[in-house]
């Protein structure tokens, strides 16, 4: 199997759904002749031409709007949303919209599109291009929020978002997209949407985490289990809306504790909606209160500052003792 | 250097039948006495509908809904210049091109209950479903007219409406500038009612005509009368030929008024002055075209008055249809938010009718 990093996953991805399906088309700002400003959409111009590639006016709304009458048309758009900082212009679309056509006319029209968009800090960039705003997608019903976390599942779940027949978010987490590589099989593979991935089994603790804060989770992870020998069970969310509430509450029922690591503002972010979810499913089951290791309710640092903001193992590594401990 | 004109732009305005009855027989489009008939009636059973509307509203027996008066030639003329295949993106005052259209009125009415059933189209129906959020649906359009012609249809068109008050949202200039980008299809009406609300069309913007927003999007853009139906069906035929023909899109400026109420939630009384309104009465679009018709020899005031009492009779019948119907039950709320199985909804909607059964008494 070759491998590869996320971007060039992705780019597989987006490569195989166009050959496979001629409806999907790739469209936003510089995603052809440029390739897209983190390479994503490298070779498809190329490839499949400008009427498949589309390189748009400098206009999210625009971008999302017109998304939504090609996909009520029947056409498959993939959009790219540059940084996920600029979505918000098209937050008007995709709420008021793109979410809405399936129930507004009870299933006649509907909007089968995925909205692309890197996400998250830690790449030293310009402001807005650092934030995690995931909670505020996975909050609008009739929108799915995808977000991978490695290579291999960014590709499977491209695949998935594009054959979905509903808005899918697609985020990306842009400090792992060169971050590290996996072997990414060039056969078909697609992952469900709404279902997470338990990446090992454990007894003790449950570590729950999603994006980049994957690989932070997973360091914090192994220093406890080398420091205490602790049996911890890691969940991939994956998918956060639908979140799979079955899979997290299983796991709490067998281990009795839970830390959430979140990059974004803890206030109202997924964990607050995760322990909820816990409570409402398996409370009796608890041994501890579920502890949330998140970002700050503090506007992104600017990028001097950012990686005080965000969790880090040591951080992950401490709130998983304390729970273990109580 | 001396300065240097490097663009200049003119807007022009198309009249063909003005409210005196002056009639500029070169402009004057080539309809059949059928085809004059049929949009007398397009837009008659638009007014009477409205107006029977009204009267449910106040009786409680219907809910809060935008009235079309004063409006019927401004959308419905622009419709009657469409072809079979091509698609229709209302805004929200636009009830003559919906119902000619094939939208049916019991729909419309089931629409403005509350019911999202409304929105369901008969088969084959080339319409999408009204989108409240002003200006947000022009994009839909570009994008629908830029998706039916990569899926092979080169010849559809999409009309789309849009009000005064909408050409100041973001959305407006973003779906003309897309429009002009990809040359798409599409024929952008706007229906300058001279009232956004309570803000007139001076506190809109200091352009001096709404049409001349296309010049910036490098399209094609004309001021119609658009109490005027002759002249709106003659502007959207040519913009319909220029988008069959690769030409792109057109904007439309309708000049017009709304002689009702915003909403039935609205009391215009706070804005402005029932002289306006009675100024504006003397422009309305039906009254000239009917004494048009009546001159061509298309329709006497006898075949006028059977019309209208044909148009009341099938307004009867969609009050009585609407009014035998029970809504979808409640549960259905849960049922379209999504094309996959969704385990936490599954789970509500459960809970939800159990607590709906409780409450009935039922186990």
């Amino acid at each position: 199997m070759p491998r590869m990093n996320m971007v060039q996953a992705i780019n597989l991805a987006l490569h195989q759904e166009m050959a496979r399906d001629p409806s999907v088309v790739v469209m936003g700002e510089d995603v052809g002749m440029d390739e897209g400003v983190f390479r994503v959409t490298a070779g498809l111009l190329e490839t499949f031409g400008a009427g498949r590639v589309i390189d748009t006016p400098l206009a999210e709304s625009g971008i999302i709007g017109t998304a939504i009458g090609m996909a009520i048309a029947g056409v498959r758009p993939v959009t790219e949303m540059q940084f996920s900082g600029f979505s918000y212009l098209a937050i008007p679309q995709i709420e008021g919209n793109a979410s809405r056509y399936r129930s507004r006319t009870q299933g006649q029209r509907t909007v089968p599109l995925v909205v692309r968009m890197p996400y998250g800090g830690g790449v030293r960039a310009l402001e807005h291009h650092s934030e995690s705003r995931e909670a505020t997608y996975a909050h609008l019903p009739g929108v799915k929020v995808v977000i991978p976390s490695g290579p291999r599942n960014a590709r499977a779940l491209m695949a998935a978002a594009i054959r979905d027949p509903d808005p899918v978010v697609f985020m990306e987490p842009k400090r792992s997209y060169r971050a590290f590589k996996e072997e990414v099989p060039e056969a078909e593979e697609v992952l469900p949407i709404g279902r997470a991935q338990v990446l090992q089994e454990g007894t003790d603790i449950t570590v729950i985490a999603w994006g980049a804060m994957m690989r932070t989770a997973m360091e914090a992870v192994h220093r406890v289990e080398q420091a205490r020998g602790a049996s911890i069970e890691l969940i991939d969310l994956l998918t956060i809306s639908p979140l799979d509430v079955e899979t997290i509450a299983a796991s709490v029922k067998k281990t009795g504790r839970c830390v959430v690591v979140q990059e974004a503002p803890r206030n109202l972010g997924l964990a607050s909606e995760i322990i909820a979810q816990i409570n409402d499913r398996v409370l009796l089951w608890l041994e501890a209160p579920v502890a949330r290791i998140t970002g700050f309710d503090v506007v992104t640092p600017y990028f001097a500052r950012e990686l005080g903001y965000m969790p880090t193992p040591e951080r992950v590594e401490a709130g998983i003792l304390e729970t273990l401990a109580f | 250097m001396p300065l240097e004109t490097i663009q200049t732009f003119e807007v022009q305005r198309l009249g063909v039948l003005d409210a005196e009855g002056n009639l500029d027989t070169e402009l004057e489009p080539d309809l059949s006495a059928d085809q004059l008939r049929a949009l007398m009636r397009a837009m008659l059973l638009a007014r009477e509908a409205d107006e029977r509307m009204l009267k449910l509203q106040r009786q409680g027996r219907l809910g809060t809904f935008p009235p079309v008066l004063g409006q019927e030639a401004a959308h419905t003329a622009a419709a009657f210049a469409m072809a079979e295949q091509d698609w229709l993106v209302p805004a929200f005052r636009d009830m003559g091109a919906l119902l000619l259209r094939g939208y049916p009125l019991v729909n419309y009415l089931q629409y403005y209950n509350g019911w999202e059933e409304g929105n369901q189209v008969p088969e084959g129906a080339k319409l999408l479903p009204t989108a409240v959020i002003v200006g947000s649906s022009l994009l839909h359009a570009v994008g629908l007219a830029w998706g039916l012609r990569y899926q092979g249809e080169p010849d559809t068109a999409v009309l789309t409406f849009v009000g005064d008050g909408g050409t100041s949202e973001g959305d407006f200039y973003e779906a003309l500038n897309f429009a002009g980008v990809w040359q798409a299809p599409v024929v952008f009406v706007i229906q300058n009612n001279q009232w956004a609300i309570s803000i007139p069309r001076e506190a809109q913007t200091r352009a001096q005509t709404l049409a001349q927003k296309a010049v910036a999007a490098g399209i094609p853009g004309i001021q119609v009368d658009g109490n005027d139906a002759l002249a709106v069906y003659r502007a959207a035929s040519e913009a319909f030929q220029r988008a069959r023909s690769g030409g792109g899109p057109t904007v439309i400026e309708a000049v017009t008024y709304r002689l009702g109420v915003h909403t039935t939630a609205d009391d215009p009384r706070k804005y402005r002055t029932e002289d306006e309104e009675k100024l504006a009465w003397a422009q309305e679009p039906l009254l000239r075209f009917a004494r048009y018709l009546e001159r061509k020899g298309a329709l006497d005031a006898g075949g006028l008055e059977a019309m209208r009492a044909e148009v009341r009779a099938e307004i009867q019948s969609a009050v009585d249809e609407l009014e035998a119907m029970q809504p979808h039950p409640p549960e259905l709320a849960f049922d379209h938010v999504f094309g996959t199985e969704h385990a936490v909804i599954a789970e509500q909607r459960a809970s939800f009718l159990a607590s709906v059964k409780a409450a009935r008494g039922e186990d």
